[in-house]
């Protein structure tokens, strides 16, 4: 078998095996969490004979192994259990939300990566020069301040003052055409891409940075390509495993990290869903979501595994 | 008579300094050179480290590598000066009119290109040829150049070629756009001997096929008198002599020419081998985790007391790996070694610090075998400490007796490895190995990154040391000169196995094998036509085809 088919064999099993020990984490995080769903079901009205029942009937009382390996069972079947306090099917409440946050998270990762990766192009060609310090400058401030100030600032100008875009994303409508949608999410949009920029231009340009060190770049150098010219076909192919790996980071970060600027501007997404569970004590919920941001992550860190692996020429192409 | 090719009329060039505790300053490094260069003609231009052969050879591209600056002087090329052009037109020069072959292919080849990508790059990019047209010349030089199927080796990537055909390769790249000059720094200078003499060969032949002139820097006298017509001889950024090749090789008028011609005068008679062996290697077969061959088949060889065993082969014979066997790092697969009478530990982990303490070692790079932080006086008092437990008094004396053996002396104590030569790195590595009052030590390829006369220097203090010392040596190397100078046993390696052994005198006399022939025979002469001599006595193809 070819060496890169092995590797990558490899990055998946190990993937999967990193969900299975997540799974098992997550469900012993949410057990040993303190409160009682019970209790906040049936909140001051409860008396221990009502409680007693409703644990029963919602099967609290049996052994956590037991409870851990039937809900395992449904995940693998695709099986993401029923919410207690609503008695509704999480897989068809997570379905729509999850499907909002991606398209949030894909909007900004249209923008962020060509622009983070732009802008990192951009600071090594006029590196130490006044561009590169302003790029670094801005994004840097970009990162310090908290997401969520970030957003009602501009929420405040672009969205109250100005009145460009909507303030919030209470105009999103799922079914409405994409431009409106679009539109409705504007701010969000712009709002993470301030905050994941930072990261992934800065590793772009350290990246690229490292790779300029090489001989190869005074050879092409001395074949008379300009200064861009050396940056884009000669660095960046050897930039991209690093490069790949932050913006794979970053996009989780996009799914999993947008609980604040959901709340933030009333979008229906996961994390208003996430949020709301948990103070809800809606255990499962809570559970099927932690398992999908998991994935998630695991996902995208797989991607840039196989990615690298797949950029290296002497995997690709062996003697 | 028409404009030379090239002009260079009291070139200096300058660079910034950043010595470390000062405040960085400006220092000149080449002070005013001037030479003509005739279209067809071949400059060879030749000095130790620092003498600034490089730093002119790409001054003729108007390039300065890190913070090196043109600060004077004029380089006319085509009838133009190309320090007062402006970058577009320099641009334009280069890659065209000028291009240049490095001293490593294999780090000045992109590694996520194909070969012939970036052979043709240049041409295409300056409009000299279409694609089309640049990739048939590509194969055209290939051919000429010598490389096995030159329409399909350009498809490769640089990793899939060897280090000499990728040095042809370069060749290529810098011949594809039909330019005026090609600088030539150092190409050979990384590739085994064997392997230089098709390169060398390949690129004399292209030279005279082209018509191009060519700048050619190198340290090596023996191989710039095969190809150039005229020599210049430079020292510390200054000329030192300049004429054909036929007056500096056999009539050198200055010292320094002539010591450079004369290198490598050491007289070393082999010691006749007395008592038991130090070192027994016993049917040694060896082979690195993860892989399905073996690197070192069924070895043996011995050292005696206070002699000096070299281990010379061409690189990917074995004779590193056989140091990693010996110390312990690469356990081997089958076999044994005795040190001093006794058997040692297969493994690093299993051996007393007694069998540590008694074999030492000392590598090719000083200056990475040296941490930058200590100064040279904690460095060579570290083995005091830990093989022997001294401190304070008793341990500064002895520091400064090993330093004085080495040459260096008492005010060397303090002073950090930055702020010494190559050689004198190396020198601190000896007296560190020395420290433990070793009965043996591996000398890995120790002089190989030194220039010929620091080179000699360190030879013949650990000549000197091992009378003194009485400590065996075991010296791994590619260069027969050094092994002429030093040894008193010889091994020859040749993909893993010995393929010659025995007393200096019966390794180094006919009749030989063909490997050993082959290898004697590549090593360059310092006379003209050998080149050619030795290409048409050849009974075996070199391991880089």
């Amino acid at each position: 078998m070819p060496l890169v088919i092995k590797l990558l064999a490899q990055r998946i099993a190990l993937g999967l095996i990193l969900l299975f020990l997540v799974s098992g984490l997550i469900f012993a995080g949410t057990i040993i969490l303190p409160g009682d769903v019970a209790q906040s079901i049936l909140g001051q009205s409860a008396t221990p004979e009502a409680l007693a029942n409703l644990r029963a009937e919602l099967g609290l009382n049996e052994p956590a192994l037991q409870r851990y390996l039937s809900w395992l069972g449904g995940l693998v079947q695709g099986d993401l259990g029923t919410a207690l306090t609503s008695g509704r099917d999480i897989g068809e409440s997570i379905s729509q939300r999850l499907s909002n946050t991606l398209f949030l998270a894909f909007w900004a990762a249209i923008v962020a990566v060509p622009l983070a990766i732009f802008l990192g192009l951009l600071a090594v060609r006029f590196r130490e020069r006044w561009p590169d310090k302003a790029i670094s400058g801005v994004t840097l401030a970009s990162i310090s301040i908290p997401e969520f100030l970030i957003g009602y600032v501009l929420m405040f100008f672009f969205g109250v003052k100005l009145g460009w875009f909507y303030p919030t994303a209470t105009a999103f409508r799922p079914d409405a055409a994409l431009f409106d949608k679009l539109e409705s999410i504007a701010l969000p949009v712009a709002t993470l891409t301030l905050v994941v920029l930072a990261h992934m231009m800065r590793m772009t340009r350290a990246a690229i940075l490292n790779v300029m060190q090489s001989a190869y770049i005074e050879t092409a150098e001395l074949k008379g390509l300009n200064g861009l010219q050396v940056i884009v076909r000669h660095a960046l192919p050897n930039a991209i495993a690093p490069i790949v790996n932050v913006v794979m980071l970053n996009l989780a970060y996009l799914v999993v990290g947008v609980v604040v600027i959901e709340v933030v501007f009333v979008y229906p997404g996961m994390g208003q869903y996430l949020v709301d569970s948990v103070s809800k004590r809606d255990v499962p919920v809570v559970q099927a979501c932690g398992i999908i941001f998991a994935a998630v992550y695991i996902g995208m860190n797989m991607i840039a595994d196989i990615v690298s692996i797949l950029s290296n020429p002497r995997l690709r192409h062996p003697k | 008579m028409s404009d030379p090719q090239l002009k260079v009329r009291d070139l200096k060039i300058g660079a910034t300094v950043y010595p470390p505790g000062e405040k960085p300053h400006d220092i000149e490094i080449v002070h005013g050179v001037s030479f003509d260069l005739e279209k067809g003609k071949v400059l060879g231009l030749i000095g130790e480290s620092g003498a600034g052969k490089s730093t002119i050879g790409l001054a003729a591209m108007a390039y300065g590598r890190g913070g090196v600056k043109i600060t004077g002087g004029e380089v006319w090329i085509n009838g133009r000066d190309v320090l007062k052009s402006g970058t577009g037109d320099i641009r334009k020069l280069r890659g065209a009119e000028v291009t240049y072959v490095s001293q490593s292919a294999a780090a000045s080849f992109n590694p996520a290109k194909k070969i012939l990508d970036q052979v043709v790059e240049a041409a295409v990019e300056q409009k000299k040829f279409s694609r089309k047209q640049a990739e048939a010349r590509a194969r055209e030089l290939f051919d000429k150049l010598g490389l096995p199927n030159p329409d399909t080796i350009g498809d490769r990537y640089p990793h899939q070629v060897s280090g000499g055909q990728l040095q042809r390769c370069m060749t290529a790249l810098a011949l594809c756009p039909e330019p005026d000059l090609v600088v030539f720094d150092e190409p050979t200078t990384a590739l085994d001997v064997t392997t230089q003499i098709d390169v060398l060969m390949a690129i004399k032949a292209a030279i005279r096929g082209t018509g191009v002139a060519a700048l050619y820097i190198t340290h090596d006298l023996a191989v710039v008198a095969q190809v150039s017509d005229d020599i210049m001889v430079l020292r510390h950024g200054n000329m030192v002599e300049y004429g054909s090749v036929d007056q500096i090789i056999n009539a050198p008028q200055e010292d320094y020419t002539q010591a450079l011609v004369s290198v490598r005068s050491i007289e070393h008679a082999e010691k006749a081998s007395t008592g038991d062996p130090v070192l027994s290697v016993r049917n040694i077969t060896a082979r690195y985790k993860g892989t399905q061959f073996d690197v070192l088949h069924n070895v043996n060889v011995d050292l005696y007391p206070g002699q000096t065993l070299a281990v010379v082969g061409e690189s990917g014979s074995g004779k590193s790996t056989l140091a990693r066997v010996i110390t312990g790092l690469l356990p081997p697969r089958e076999g044994e070694i005795e040190f001093a009478g006794r058997t040692l530990s297969a493994n690093l982990a299993g051996r007393s610090r007694e069998d540590l303490r008694e074999l030492q070692m000392i590598y090719q790079m000083a200056d990475v075998a040296m941490n930058p932080r200590q100064t040279v006086g904690t460095i060579i008092g570290r083995p005091l400490e830990f093989y022997f437990n001294m401190s304070g008094k008793e341990k500064r004396k002895r520091i400064i007796e090993l330093l004085d053996e080495i040459e260096l002396g008492e005010e060397f104590m303090d002073r950090y490895p930055a702020e010494l030569s190559g050689g004198q790195k190396q020198r601190v590595c000896i007296a560190r190995a020395l420290a433990a009052k070793p009965k043996m030590i591996i000398c890995d390829e120790v002089t190989s990154a030194l220039d010929p006369l620091v080179a000699d220097g360190i030879l013949k203090l650990l000549l000197n040391l091992q009378k003194i010392e009485d400590v065996a040596f075991l010296f791994i190397t590619h260069d027969l000169a050094t092994v002429r100078a030093i040894s008193d046993t010889i091994a020859v390696m040749y993909q893993g196995k010995v393929q010659r052994y025995g007393s200096k005198t019966q390794v180094l006399s006919p009749p030989f094998d063909d490997y050993t022939d082959l290898l004697l025979s590549s090593v360059p002469e310092m006379r003209l036509g050998w080149l050619e001599e030795v290409i048409s006595h050849r009974k075996m193809e070199s391991a880089g085809n």
